[in-house]
């Protein structure tokens, strides 16, 4: 187990940088995710951890060495790849233990390493069979065997469960976490679905276009989220925006592009005369109060409500616990809690709200 | 779809010809559709194989029909040492070759599936053996390897390693080695080219993955590419050992099968025996004895190509 630097790492194919300056700090045993959408760098920064690819700048630290030169395999980590990356020609046991065979491990050693392994992960009736003769929340398993049997100092993993359907990913995600709670490793996980990242880290990257845009506990991204970008991505369904300004005569008023006016959040009188983004997520309307919904759509999942409507012009999303039973065009009363609020500068993007 | 379709042949009804059943049925049908192929087959395959094995058991020559004789043909052949001699020759030409084609070939795909500059011009031109009509390349040949204007000697002699030039095509063991490689330049850039498109088969992630193990580059070229691209290797090397081991053209170019014999290869002992030295039957003969040596490199090939272990169960 150790600490991973990344200090400044920047990155580029040519003339096209893809990596702008990214530091993330991680501590010791901590499960960090790294979360973006495609083409933020997120797999870059992972394989150039990894040592598969060449850092252009900066410093990449593992525990206290520096490893920008060091090949992959001195740096003592281990990599579950989103494809699983098993070799076709060898054994469960085989693929689990390849990197002890070519370290010249004993076999008996060999043995005594794999099997416990296999027991965690119950692949131990598995170890004979070859990958083609798995599922594949087998052959995910496997690929996480591989890297457990080999004791690194970091795990990282690949967009892991993006190949896996929609039930065995959540079951995964279980098992993953339950995994780095048991072995405590230091793990780096690369995926775009904030869901995951969400329910899993211990702490997240949030990244975009190349560099972070936020970095904190994943309740923090969500209570707080830095700019606009973060707001959006992290929740789901996503947060709701609307552009307008504050009220000149009442800073506590939020006047939107349409005229209708929404509670803004206390102390932020500065911001009158800015051209501003009002942020509420779903969840932070709750029925009843002074603000009309135009309903569109009406999805009720069961445990919850989910409905489309149109406030003013802009098409918002509302959650709310209860069971509301209306149609399409009706008008619904909502009321918006401006504690729950967030402003951003439209300009910056960013966060005006503490 | 009908369930007839999927029965393979469709309830007869009262009242329809024998024509209408047949082109409603799938078996019908396709036997109908098969039957012009069949006729090539029989025609230009079937039929000359035939009559060449029927040959070898007759005394047939040029302007005489023969007439059955057994396997005297092969008796006289068995005591015959020139046809022993051919048969090494055959064997030592397709071996050697064989393992230098394989060797060099797997080499040349590794090279150049590297990132190489230039890449896709080197894939291009390496083809360029393979394309050039084998004639061609052996009267190529053939002037490197002139007793007197040979530009290897030449070379050699401007350096001051040799003396005089080297008697290539007129010293036995010279004249093997000669066609040995001339034939290994020809027969490279099939291996090669078919070698590279295994390799490109092999996901790049194999070989992160086996990097991040520990793995050397030797390694992994050991434990991951060699064992990945065995199916390929089995069926490059079948066909490149029957193109060798029937060789012809390259031979009769260059040397003819001399000196002495010292290159005869049992194609060309075949043809010489039966068109110039006009005895059809022994010609034959010769050319039905590769058919065991042949088979025994197809049986070998058919275990080789077997879908090992690994490949089976499960798709993707």
């Amino acid at each position: 187990m150790a600490s991973v630097e990344i200090d400044d790492v920047r990155k580029s194919f040519g003339n096209h940088p893809v990596i702008k300056g990214v530091s993330v700090a991680i501590e010791d045993g901590e499960f960090v995710i790294l979360v973006g959408p495609s083409g933020c760098g997120k797999s870059t920064l992972l394989r150039m951890l990894a040592g598969l690819e060449h850092i252009s700048s900066g410093e990449i630290r593992i525990g206290d060495r520096v490893v920008n030169d060091l090949p992959p395999k001195e740096r003592d980590i281990a990599m579950v790849f989103q494809n699983y990356a098993l070799y076709p020609h060898m054994t469960v046991a085989d693929n689990m233990s390849f990197s002890l065979m070519l370290a010249g491990v004993p076999k008996a050693q060999i043995q005594e390493r794999v099997k416990p392994a296999a027991e965690i992960l119950g692949l131990s009736s598995l170890l004979e069979r070859y990958p083609r003769q798995l599922s594949g929340g087998q052959r995910q398993r496997v690929a996480m065997g591989r890297a457990i049997v080999r004791d690194p100092q970091v795990f990282l993993f690949d967009e892991p469960l993006s190949n896996l359907d929609a039930k065995l990913r959540v079951s995964m995600r279980t098992e993953i976490k339950n995994l780095h709670q048991r072995l405590t490793t230091t793990t780096v996980y690369v995926t775009h679905d904030q869901i995951e990242a969400m329910t899993m880290a211990d702490k997240i990257v949030v990244m975009h276009d190349g560099i972070v845009e936020q970095i904190g506990a994943p309740l923090d991204l969500y209570d707080k989220p830095a700019n606009l970008f973060v707001a959006g991505f992290i929740g789901s369904p996503a947060m709701n925006m609307l552009s307008g300004k504050l009220d000149e005569a009442d800073p506590s008023r939020f006047v939107t592009g349409d005229g209708i006016v929404l509670p803004a959040p206390p102390g932020i009188a500065s911001a009158r005369g800015k051209e501003l983004v009002y942020g509420i997520r779903p969840e932070g309307v709750s029925l009843g109060g002074t603000v009309d919904l135009k309903v569109q759509v009406i999805e009720p999942t069961g445990s919850e409500s989910q409905i489309v409507a149109l406030l003013g012009k802009t098409q918002v999303t509302c959650v709310f616990r209860e069971r509301v039973m209306l149609q399409p065009g009706e008008i619904l009363n909502v009321s918006i809690d401006p504690r729950a609020a967030h402003l951003f500068d439209a300009k910056s993007g960013m966060r005006l709200t503490d | 779809m009908s369930t007839t379709m999927e029965n393979g042949k469709a309830a007869p009804r009262p009242g329809t010809s024998m024509l209408m059943r047949l082109t409603e049925s799938r078996n019908g049908l396709g036997l109908f559709f098969m039957l012009p192929a069949a006729a090539f087959l029989l025609c230009f395959l079937t039929y000359p194989l035939g009559l060449g094995v029927w040959l070898g058991f007759t005394d047939t020559s040029i302007g005489r029909p023969g007439v059955f004789i057994g396997l005297e043909n092969y008796q006289w052949l068995w005591d015959d040492s020139v046809f022993w001699m051919s048969v090494f020759n055959t064997l030592l030409y397709t071996f050697v070759a064989s393992v230098l084609k394989f060797v060099l070939g797997l080499w040349l795909a590794l090279v150049l599936n590297e990132h190489l500059p230039f890449k896709n011009f080197f894939r291009a031109i390496i083809l360029l053996p393979w394309v050039v009509p084998t004639v061609l390349s052996a009267l190529a040949f053939w002037w490197i390897f002139d007793s007197q204007f040979s530009i290897i000697s030449f070379v050699l002699m401007e350096w001051g390693w040799i003396d005089r030039p080297i008697n290539f095509l007129g010293d036995p063991n010279n004249a093997r080695a000669s066609v040995i490689a001339a034939n290994v330049w020809r027969g490279i850039p099939f291996v090669a080219i078919c070698l590279l498109a295994g390799l490109q088969t092999i996901p790049q992630s194999l070989h992160e993955a086996a990097a991040l193990d520990g793995a050397s580059s030797w390694q992994r070229f050991r434990h991951v590419t060699l064992p990945l691209l065995t199916p390929i290797i089995a069926v490059v090397m079948t066909f490149s050992v029957l193109f060798t081991f029937t060789d012809f053209q390259l031979i009769y170019v260059l040397t003819r099968g001399g000196p002495v014999n010292a290159t005869h290869l049992m194609a060309t002992l075949s043809f010489q025996r039966a068109i110039p030295g006009g005895q059809l039957g022994e010609g034959a003969a010769i050319a039905v004895a590769m058919i065991p040596f042949l088979l025994g490199a197809i049986l070998f090939s058919f275990f080789g190509l077997q879908r090992r272990k690994w490949q089976q169960g499960g798709a993707d």
